[in-house]
C-alpha cells in the first residue's frame, strides 16, 4: 500500500486527535523526545541511553521480571487514583494508604501464626480493610464537615508515616538492633517457588536451566496477576454494577446525581474507602512479595505520586493502568542503568514521566501543531 | 517558673515562625494563581526547583539575594510553563501541575548531578553566605524576644511583608481586583474589558516566583544546602494551607502559622524524655490541621472560576 504524505498526515492527524489511544503514544513519544533533549544538551548521546534503558528492560529474563516487580504497586496505586478520578475525588492520599496496607500486612504477617493457604489471604484482606478504612476517613471527612479532600489526605499521608515509624520502634514489632520490622512468617511469603529456590533438587535443576535460574533469581511473585486482576474488576465495578453507575453518577455531576437520588455522601466514603483499598493492596503486596518487612522511612517514597501520574497517563482507564503502571516501571527500573553505565542522570527518567503528563494535559497543543501542518500541506 | 515558661514560649514562637516561613511564601503563591482561576498543584515541583537553584547560586555566586531572586525567577519560568499549558491551551490544570511536580523535581537532580559532580546535593553554602539574620544580637542575650529573634533570617521578616503586599494588591488596588475578578467570572471581566489571559499570565508565573522563593527560603536559610529530601510535601502543605486560608493571603498565613506552630510544639515536646515516642509527636502538626479543619473552619468555596479554562470564545 501506497501513501502519500498528505495521506500520512491526515491519518496522523486523525490517530492523535480522535482516538485516546493515539493521543497518549504520541504524548509518550514527545515525552521521550524532550528527554533526548535533555540528555543531549548535557552531553550525553540520547541514543545510547536511550539503548541501554531498553537493554536494561528486556535483555535478560530477570530484567523483565524486576520490571514487572517494579510496575505492580505502580499499578494498584494508579488504580487507586484512577478510582477516585472516576468518582469525582482526587485522591493524593494513596501514598498513606499504601503505607497503612504495607505495616498491617507486616504486623499480620508477623504476629499470626496461620497455615500457608490461609495466611496469605488473611494478610491482605487485613492490610486492604485498614488501608480501605484509611482511605474512607477521607471521605468521611469531606461527606461529614466539608473538609476538601485534598488536605485531608496529604495530612492523613504524613500520619500513616510516623506510624509506620512508631510500630517500627515498637518492642515486639522492631527487629532488634536495627531500624526494619521483624519480618514476616516464612507462611505468608508470597514469592513464587521461594522454598523450592533454595532446596537441593530446586538448584540442581535451575542450574541445568539458566533461563529459569535468571528468571526465579528476582523477587518474583504472584502480585502482578493480582494487580491484573485488580484492574478487571475495577472496570467492571465501574461500567458493569449499579454502584459503578452510581459513583460515576457523583463524579461526573454532584448535584444531578443528588437529584436522581443518589446518596452522594454515602457514594463518596465508598470511593474512598475502595480507593484507600486499592493503594493499600499495594502496599500488602510488596510486603508479602517483595521486602517481608517495611523500614524507617524518612520521607514519602512515592509510590502514591507516582501513582498519580500511571492514573493520568492512562486516561483513569483501569485497564490502561496496567499498560502505564508497566511503562512507568519499566522506565523507572531501566532508567536507573544509565546511571553507572554512562554516568547520566537517571533523573531524566522524571523528566520524561512529567514531560508525558504535561503532553497528556494540553491535548490542544498536539492538534494545533498538526493543524499548521495540515495546513501547510493543504488538508482542511 | 514563670520564666521558664516564657524561655519555652520564646523556643515555640521561634521555631514556629521558622517552619512557617517556606510555607507562606509558597502558599501565598498559590492565592495569587487560584484567585485568578488557575489551580496550582505544582506548586511541590517550584518549591524544588526553587531550593535548588537558590542553593547552587548561593554556593556559586555567593550572594544570598542573587540566589533568592535567581529561586525566584527559576519558578516564575515552570509557572510560565504552567500558565502556557493552562490559559494559553486550556489544559486541565491538575494534570499540567503534576507534571510540572515531577519536571521540578527531575530536572533539580538533573541539573544538581551536572553541577555538583555527580550529586544530588550541592554542596554547602558558608555560613557567612547564607541569608542575613537582622536581629542577630540586637536583644540582650537570653531574653524572651531574643530566643525568639535571634535565629531568624531575613526570609522570615520578608515573608511577613509579602502577605501584607500581596493582601494589599488584591484588594486595595485596581489589579488586585481585576485579578480576583477574573477568578471569578472571566466572561463578565472580559466583556468590561479586562484582559482574562494576561491577569492569568502574570498570577500563574507569580505563584511559580513565590513557590521558588518558598524554596530558596528553605535552602537559603533554614538549611544551607539542596538535597533530594529537602521539599518533600511542603508545596502540597502550602496548598493545603492555601486552601484552609480560604484562598485568601491573610488566612493562609494564619493557616501556616497554625501549621509552623503545631511543628514548633512537636520539636519542644520531642526534646523530653517522654513516655510518648517522638514519632506520634511528630503526627501533632497533621493531626491538629485535620482537627482544625473538621472542628472550626467549615466548609470552604473556591473563587468560582478556579480551574476552568477560559476561552474567549470557541476556536476550534
Amino acid at each position: 500500500m501506497k501513501l502519500t504524505l498528505k495521506e500520512l498526515r491526515k491519518k496522523l492527524y486523525i490517530f492523535a486527535t480522535e482516538k485516546t489511544i493515539g493521543f497518549t503514544l504520541i504524548s509518550i513519544f514527545l515525552g521521550l523526545v524532550v528527554g533526548a533533549i535533555f540528555l543531549a544538551a548535557a552531553g550525553f548521546n540520547p541514543f545510547q541511553a536511550y539503548g541501554i534503558i531498553l537493554r536494561g528492560i528486556f535483555s535478560k529474563p530477570s530484567y523483565i521480571s524486576y520490571t514487572i516487580v517494579r510496575a505492580t504497586p505502580l499499578i494498584l496505586t494508579g488504580l487507586s487514583i484512577a478510582f477516585a478520578f472516576k468518582t469525582g475525588l482526587f485522591n493524593i492520599g494513596a501514598e498513606g494508604q499504601y503505607i497503612i496496607g504495607a505495616v498491617v500486612a507486616t504486623a499480620a504477617g508477623y504476629f499470626l501464626h496461620l497455615p500457608l493457604l490461609i495466611h496469605i489471604p488473611v494478610v491482605i484482606i487485613s492490610a486492604v480493610l485498614a488501608a480501605g478504612i484509611w482511605g474512607g476517613l477521607a471521605g468521611y471527612f469531606k461527606a461529614k464537615f466539608g473538609v476538601h479532600e485534598v488536605i485531608s489526605t496529604i495530612m492523613l499521608n504524613w500520619i500513616a508515616l510516623y506510624f509506620q515509624n512508631f510500630l517500627i520502634y515498637t518492642k515486639g514489632f522492631q527487629k532488634p538492633g536495627g531500624e526494619t520490622s521483624h519480618s514476616i512468617q516464612p507462611t505468608a511469603n508470597m514469592m513464587i517457588l521461594k522454598t523450592w529456590k533454595q532446596s537441593e533438587a530446586g538448584r540442581e535443576w535451575l542450574l541445568q536451566h539458566p533461563f529459569w535460574k535468571d528468571l526465579l533469581r528476582t523477587p518474583m511473585n504472584w502480585g502482578f496477576l493480582i494487580a491484573v486482576l485488580m484492574a478487571v474488576l475495577v472496570w467492571f465495578i465501574l461500567n458493569k454494577t449499579a454502584l459503578g453507575y452510581r459513583l460515576r453518577a457523583v463524579g461526573f455531576n454532584k448535584f444531578a446525581a443528588e437529584y436522581g437520588g443518589i446518596n452522594v455522601n454515602k457514594n463518596m466514603i465508598i470511593s474512598m474507602f475502595i480507593a484507600g483499598g486499592l493503594a493499600g493492596l499495594a502496599g500488602a503486596l510488596q510486603v508479602v512479595g517483595v521486602s517481608h518487612k517495611v523500614t524507617l522511612i524518612a520521607a514519602m517514597e512515592g509510590y502514591g505520586f507516582d501513582g498519580i501520574a500511571v492514573a493520568l497517563i492512562a486516561n483513569s482507564s483501569a485497564l490502561g493502568c496496567i499498560l502505564a503502571g508497566l511503562l512507568f516501571g519499566a522506565l523507572k527500573y531501566g532508567g536507573a542503568k544509565i546511571q553507572p553505565f554512562m554516568q547520566a542522570p537517571s533523573e531524566v527518567i522524571n523528566i520524561v514521566i512529567g514531560s508525558i503528563v504535561f503532553f497528556i494535559a494540553i491535548p490542544k497543543l498536539i492538534k494545533v501543531i498538526l493543524t499548521r501542518k495540515n495546513k501547510k500541506g493543504g488538508i482542511k | 517558673m514563670i520564666e521558664t515558661i516564657l524561655n519555652n514560649l520564646a523556643l515555640i514562637l521561634g521555631t514556629t515562625l521558622m517552619y512557617s516561613t517556606p510555607l507562606i511564601y509558597t502558599s501565598l503563591g498559590g492565592v495569587l494563581s487560584e484567585n485568578s482561576g488557575v489551580i496550582n498543584i505544582g506548586l511541590e515541583g517550584m518549591m524544588v526547583i526553587g531550593a535548588f537553584i537558590g542553593a547552587a547560586i548561593g554556593y556559586y555566586v555567593g550572594n544570598p539575594w542573587i540566589a533568592f531572586i535567581g529561586a525566584g525567577i527559576a519558578g516564575g519560568l515552570f509557572g510560565l510553563l504552567h500558565a502556557f499549558a493552562c490559559v494559553t491551551f486550556g489544559a486541565n490544570q491538575v494534570v499540567s501541575g503534576i507534571a510540572i511536580n515531577f519536571l521540578g523535581a527531575g530536572i533539580a537532580l538533573f541539573l544538581s548531578r551536572m553541577f555538583f559532580e555527580g550529586a544530588t546535593m550541592t554542596k554547602s553554602i558558608p555560613l557567612d553566605n547564607k541569608m542575613p539574620r537582622p536581629l542577630n544580637g540586637v536583644f540582650p542575650d537570653g531574653s524572651f524576644l531574643n530566643i525568639i529573634f535571634d535565629n531568624q533570617y531575613a526570609t522570615v521578616y520578608l515573608a511577613f511583608f509579602m502577605v501584607l503586599l500581596i493582601w494589599f494588591f488584591m484588594y486595595k488596588t485596581k489589579y488586585g481586583l481585576r485579578l480576583r475578578s477574573v477568578g471569578e467570572h472571566p466572561t463578565a471581566a472580559d466583556t468590561l474589558g479586562i484582559n482574562v489571559m494576561r491577569i492569568r499570565y502574570f498570577a500563574v508565573i507569580m505563584s511559580g516566583v513565590f513557590a521558588g522563593f518558598g524554596g530558596a527560603a528553605m535552602s537559603l536559610a533554614i538549611v544551607s544546602n539542596f538535597r533530594p529530601t529537602l521539599i518533600s510535601g511542603h508545596g502540597f502543605i502550602a496548598l493545603a494551607a492555601m486552601i484552609f486560608g480560604k484562598w485568601k493571603p491573610q488566612g493562609a498565613l494564619l493557616a501556616c502559622l497554625l501549621f509552623g506552630g503545631a511543628q514548633g510544639l512537636a520539636v519542644f515536646l520531642g526534646q523530653f524524655d517522654f513516655e510518648i515516642s517522638s514519632q506520634l509527636i511528630s503526627m501533632l502538626p497533621y493531626v491538629i490541621t485535620i482537627v482544625v479543619l473538621i472542628g472550626f473552619v467549615g466548609k470552604s468555596a473556591a473563587p468560582s472560576a478556579d480551574g476552568i479554562p477560559y476561552e474567549k470564545e470557541s476556536k476550534y
